[in-house]
């Protein structure tokens, strides 16, 4: 394993001692977090734990493990054989005892490395040797991982491995990255034999170059991979990320359109709920996909968009009938559309209650000087002068708000020919969002009324 | 007049067959594609007079279509078709070539109208279109007299007054009869009228009317 530092990394605070707790920790059972690992998790698992920042685990554990001259490495390997992973019920040390050719490849790889070392001892040893001895501990524990770990465990392991593959025939080497690999065996040789060398000098210069020439030599040949590992899981993590999204999207499909989606076939006989259920659907659907609203938001009915979106909701979902709203522009809502808003409603739901039309046209436009708003229906439409006295409710509600305030409402009806009520406010002089100024001006406003005809009449039904 | 030959590109099978079926006897369907390539493809081989198009395709948007359709072959018209609604992908489909658009939701009666317009030349606008068209007109107008990029023909990006009449009404459910009635003119001006509107659609240069649509969004 040529690369102890990142191996060294997580293991101290598991050794510190027990009062050493943050606030943070979970103080549950310690697990290995293989969401956020570099190795395998073992440092986030302890860092949850404990309660601390992985970063300072990680930093931690490094200069524990210069210290302790490498034995971090087989007490990290050991942790990750011993600690489960987040989510899973059993340790990988449990699978890997019925393994009996995983620990004959343990026991025959620890074995090779400890005759090396010997041969390395009896020739010339110091710090290295000594440093390399815990690694059989190491490369034990790293088979019987390999062999036993998960999915994840031994995709890590592959990552780690790689520089190894390059020597070999797993990757072609190019002519840059064997380039790279001689500067960098040759720095690695001159840098160790300086070192060697040093045991017999007494200049302090030499041992400190031989250092930094080793190090050029590592990070040459093994920077680019590091790189690689790091890009690696971060796209993993990103991998992630979308699959929790689809999983969000699946939930929202399955809470709503498959529950409409079974109502309507329990309803198939009743077409009028079959149609509000589907409406209801589309709308929710629609605001969801491409206005980014979530459905179960309580409405608040801040602009005139709003408040048309919501007069469809409530007739739709009360009465059971299409509304087909188009909105164009918008504004903030102040009093007077407010009053706008409701007098439009009351309309609406009057066309739903009385006009026995299959659908309700909901206009609303949003101009420089006035917001207007056009319901109408192809239903049976009235006599206005035959509305009895006591049945024009509506026409004081919806033309008093208006008129109140300073705005116009407009029914046109006659018998057999549909109704349609226009009202239009003036604006204060309120900033518009969107659809801002420059309308050229209109020769009729909202295209009906004042056009001459007999109809036109200002009056009500209920 | 014979009935009008049509090719179906939808990525769903169910709904083409539904069309198929509901479409059946008024118009007569030629050939049905679920992708950007093969109906590319089956266009070019069936020169049919109407398409029917889904704005969505899963090898990119429908616009993909009618650009590549409309290089070679401009006399092929193309009548778009969505669930959605999401309104830049209802005007990039309309700008790429498109003579109408309206919603799946249509009826069966009214679809047939619409491809019998649509063949004979005439655009048609469903209510939500009219609805996004008025709401473009009215973003891409200046908002200052220094945000002007005129167009090569500044006519192009305003709506004449009755144009905006017209919409308004289609967007209030009106039908070209009841518009006409209404505005006491020929079905046929009305139709000039929406052809009119379609063109500035498709040709205004303006570009706060290409990116309209985008910035609806954020709005």
């Amino acid at each position: 394993m040529d690369n102890p530092a990142r191996w060294h990394r997580d293991q101290f605070p598991h050794r510190g001692p027990s009062w050493l707790r943050h606030r943070n920790g979970h103080g549950g059972p310690l697990r290995r977090d293989p969401a956020d690992r570099l190795g395998g998790g073992v440092a986030a698992g302890i860092a949850a734990w404990r309660g601390f920042s992985p970063t300072t685990v990680r930093i931690v554990f490094v200069l524990a493990t210069l210290v302790s001259a490498g034995w971090g490495l087989p007490l990290y390997v050991l942790a990750w054989l011993f600690i489960p992973a987040i989510g899973a019920d059993a340790n990988i040390f449990s699978k890997a005892r019925t393994d009996a050719g995983g620990i004959r490849l343990a026991v025959g790889l620890a074995s090779l490395l400890i005759f090396v070392l010997l041969v390395a001892g009896a020739l010339n040893g110091g710090w290295f040797i000594s440093w390399a001895w815990p690694q059989v501990f190491s490369i034990a524990g790293l088979a019987l991982i390999w062999r036993n770990g998960s999915e994840e465990d031994q995709g890590t392991l592959r990552h780690l491995l790689e520089p190894l593959g390059v020597a070999t025939d797993d990757v072609k080497p190019n002519r840059r990255s064997a380039l790279r690999l001689v500067i960098a065996g040759a720095l690695m040789a001159g840098g160790l034999g300086w070192l060697f060398s040093a045991h017999a000098s007494l200049a302090l210069l030499r041992p400190l170059g031989g250092v930094l020439l080793v190090i050029a030599a590592i990070v040459l040949a093994l920077g680019p991979w590091w790189l690689r590992i790091a890009r690696d899981l971060a796209l993993e993590r990103q991998a992630k990320a979308r699959a929790e999204e689809r999983v969000d999207i699946a939930s929202r499909v399955h809470d709503s359109v498959l529950q409409t989606l079974a109502l309507i076939q329990r309803r198939a006989d009743d077409p009028q709920k079959v149609i509000q259920l589907a409406r209801m659907q589309e709308r929710e659907l629609r605001s969801w996909l491409f206005e980014g609203r979530d459905p179960d938001e309580a409405g608040e009915e801040l602009t005139v968009a709003a408040g048309v979106r919501k007069i469809q909701e409530d007739v739709e979902s009360r009465y059971g009938v299409p509304v087909e709203a188009v909105t164009v522009g918008d504004c903030d809502l102040d009093d007077n559309l407010t009053a706008l808003l409701a007098a439009a409603g009351e309309a609406t739901v009057n066309a739903a209650k009385w006009s026995g039309a299959g659908v309700i046209s909901l206009f609303a436009e949003v101009e420089a000087g006035e917001v207007s708003i056009v319901v109408r229906d192809r239903g049976k439409g009235f006599d206005p002068e035959a509305v009895p006295e006591d049945r024009k409710g509506l026409a004081e509600s919806v033309h008093g708000r208006m008129t109140r305030r300073g705005g116009t409402a407009v029914v046109t009806t006659a018998p057999g020919e549909g109704t349609k009520v226009t009202l239009k406010m003036p604006r204060s002089s309120l900033p518009q969002r969107g659809g801002l100024g420059g309308s050229p001006p209109r020769d009729d406003p909202g295209g009906s009324g004042g056009m001459g005809s007999p109809r036109n009449k200002r009056a009500g039904r209920t | 007049m014979s009935a009008p030959r049509v090719v179906l590109v939808d990525d769903h099978g169910l709904f083409r067959s539904g069309v198929r079926a509901e479409l059946g006897r008024q118009v007569e369907v030629v050939g049905e594609a679920d992708d950007v390539q093969p109906a590319i493809d089956l266009i070019g081989e069936l020169l049919p007079d109407v398409v029917l198009l889904d704005v969505h395709l899963p090898g990119g948007g429908g616009q993909a279509v009618v650009q590549a359709v409309k290089a070679s072959h401009p006399e092929v018209r193309f009548l778009a078709l969505s669930a959605s609604d999401a309104p830049e992908d209802v005007i990039a489909v309309i700008r790429a070539g498109a003579r109408g658009y309206v919603t799946k939701t249509i009826s069966t009666a009214e679809l047939a109208d619409a491809v019998r317009r649509v063949a004979a030349g005439d655009a048609v606008f469903s209510h939500r279109l009219a609805g996004f068209v008025l709401d473009a007109f009215a973003a891409a107008a200046p908002q200052t007299p220094n945000d002007v990029k005129p167009s090569f023909d500044p006519e192009l990006d305003q709506l004449t007054g009755r144009e905006r009449e017209v919409l308004r009404l289609i967007a209030q459910g009106y039908t070209y009869k009841e518009i006409a009635k209404e505005l006491f003119i020929s079905v046929k001006t009305v139709e000039s009228h929406v052809s009119s509107v379609l063109r500035k659609l498709q040709l205004s240069t303006r570009h706060q009317l290409t990116r309209w649509a985008a910035e609806r969004r954020l709005a």
